[in-house]
């Protein structure tokens, strides 16, 4: 859910009495944050209290205009893949039923229909009024055969406005290497990995049993997007990919470990249809602002890449693996959030042996629907403390972002499957 | 391994037990100090481990969810050391569960590390992150090696 659109509002006469009349009572009560913020440490005036603990692998979530939650499980659990959350009066949510029977990560609520993807497959369940599944056993099948290798298997999901799917298929491989992630082995020519994943691809949102060719590849040269959103602004795609793994591991002549520990960047794009980041040619170097050869492909640390390939538009730093994006179009948060991104870093492990950093959510201000100003970390201490953010022993680790009714940010967590909801308590 | 390799096995360790059973306030790492072999390959084994594992497996041997397995008390591990030196030898490209949980990321092959060097690093493995268990010989890496297609 992003925000509400007055013809939608129009065509559903009484949904839209009740939200006016949610919206315009004065006395409706504020959510409460827990007494110690969910352990989450936020900038002043904001609270975070937990909704609901799953149990489960929560990844990507989605919030009805009703408040329902939707929460996609990585790994099915009692049968779910997918686990319905009704809201409570004290802010909190209860889980009501679970349905779906495929493990995944992409779940995405637009115009009364409910999107979720396995890591070969997108659906979509139709909602009703109260935003409730209407048949939670016969999703309709929209998108089926997307590659799946060992890694990088979320088909992560988002729509446009008009009526276009857009799905993540990762690249099987670290940097399509001859042999994957092997020490020395050089990158194959003319990735071949390109022709099927490695990039985003365009559905139709309301099409059935779509296969390959019935989509077309919208961008390509990115090795694995998880996070993604479509930017109301400026109408466009906006993507976080996961950068490249161990180029100190593999490439030791050319890297030391503290250099493999912060490069290569974890970069946003602003995509256009056939637009190409470079991956396996070339890797983002944010403390150089370059673009750089990448080493299977006769790169050597210091060599610029060259081609026709787009710029991030921004880059943080590497491996702390961006799993959710979303632009924040509420007016719950101060005037300076509206229409900017916040970013959920999973948190990252190739940074070993130096300490490993990320397990937050960061806020990246935008103006007129591209990049401004330098981003700020907004939700810490996901992992619970210091030493385990260092040691990557996270207690919790931020996945998915999602916008409630009322303007509340929703993150899920993947690792014991709390799921938070952050609250502006303050006179703004 | 023959039954009767087995049974010499097990004699052995039976050994090693009541040995143990019988100094009973001897400090933690008698096994090394009794043995200046392992406790050199150890020692060699942990530098193999922070150049070539510490990457996917952590500092603490934990692994990493979803992606690498952890190192610590598992049948991989602690079991037949023969499986164990080929998945470092030939990698691993299948998935794997340990406890409920899918490990899916390729293990790459580590097949330039020496016969010494996997040894040191395997007998390592089997005696941190919370396992005991036997040392691993060169001779063992060599046998698998040579199973190995060059």
């Amino acid at each position: 859910m992003r925000s509400f659109f007055p013809r939608y509002l129009l065509a559903v006469p009484a949904l839209a009495g009740s939200l006016a009349l949610l919206a315009s009572n004065p006395n409706a009560p504020t959510v409460a944050p827990d007494p110690d913020n969910a352990g989450l440490k936020l900038p002043a005036g904001f609270g975070a209290l937990k909704v609901a603990e799953t149990g489960g692998r929560a990844r990507h979530i989605a919030v009805t205009p009703q408040g329902i939650i939707y929460v996609k499980l990585n790994k099915v659990k009692d049968g779910k893949g997918i686990l319905e959350l009704h809201p409570q009066a004290n802010g909190k949510a209860t889980a009501v039923s679970g349905f779906g029977d495929y493990g995944g990560t992409g779940m995405y609520e637009k115009n009364g229909y409910l999107y979720a993807s396995s890591d070969h497959a997108v659906y979509r369940y139709k909602l009703d009024a109260k935003g409730e599944v209407t048949d939670p056993t016969k999703p309709e099948l929209l998108v089926r055969g997307l590659k799946v290798g060992s890694q990088h298997e979320s088909k992560s999901i988002v729509l446009d406005n008009a009526d276009n799917l857009y799905v993540n298929i990762g690249a099987y491989a670290n940097a399509c290497q001859e042999q994957d992630r092997t020490r020395g082995s050089k990158g194959i020519p003319n990735c071949p990995i390109l022709d099927s994943a490695g990039g985003i691809w365009q559905f139709k949102a309301d099409k059935l049993n779509q296969r390959y060719p019935d989509g077309i590849r919208y961008a390509t040269g990115l090795r694995n997007v998880v996070g993604l959103d479509w930017n109301p602004q400026d109408n466009q795609l906006f993507v976080m990919q996961h950068g490249r793994d161990q180029l100190s591991d593999n490439w030791p002549q050319f890297y030391t470990e503290k250099q493999s520990a912060q490069l290569p960047a974890e970069c946003l794009y602003a995509l256009k249809k056939g637009d190409n980041a470079g991956w396996p040619y070339l890797y983002y170097d944010q403390l150089q602002h370059k673009k750089m050869q990448g080493p299977e492909y006769g790169g050597d640390g210091k060599k610029e890449a060259t081609g026709n390939y787009i710029d991030p538009a921004a880059a943080y730093p590497g491996h702390m693996a961006p799993d959710g994006l979303l632009f924040y179009t509420g007016t719950m948060f101060p005037a300076r959030y509206r229409n900017g991104a916040f970013i959920a870093f999973h948190g990252s492990w190739n940074r070993a042996p130096e300490p490993q950093a990320g397990y937050y959510v960061v806020f990246q201000p935008f103006k007129d629907g591209k990049p401004s100003g330098q981003w700020e970390v907004f939700a810490d201490n996901f992992s619970g403390s210091v030493e385990k953010t260092a040691s990557g022993r996270a207690d919790h680790r931020p996945c998915g972002l999602a916008q409630g009714p009322d303007g509340s940010l929703y993150v899920s967590d993947d690792q014991k499957g709390t799921i938070y909801r952050i609250v502006y308590n303050a006179k703004k | 391994m023959t039954f009767k390799q087995a049974f010499l096995a097990l004699a052995l360790a039976g050994g090693v037990l009541s040995l143990q059973a019988q100094h009973r306030p001897a400090p933690k790492k008698t096994s090394t100090k009794a043995n200046p072999a392992m406790a050199a390959s150890l020692t060699r084994g942990a530098v193999v481990y922070k150049n070539v594992c510490i990457t996917c497996h952590m500092a603490d041997g934990g692994g990493v969810p979803n992606m690498n397995p952890p190192l610590s008390k598992t049948s991989y591990v602690l079991g037949d050391k023969a499986k164990l030196a080929h998945i470092v030898l030939a990698g691993l490209a299948e998935p794997i569960e340990i406890d409920g949980n899918d490990y899916k990321q390729h293990m790459p092959a580590q097949n330039y590390l020496t016969d010494q060097q996997i040894a040191d690093v395997l007998t390592y493995v089997r005696n941190n992150f919370g396992n005991k268990a036997s040392a691993v010989q060169v001779a063992e890496v060599k046998a698998v090696r040579a199973t190995l297609p060059k």
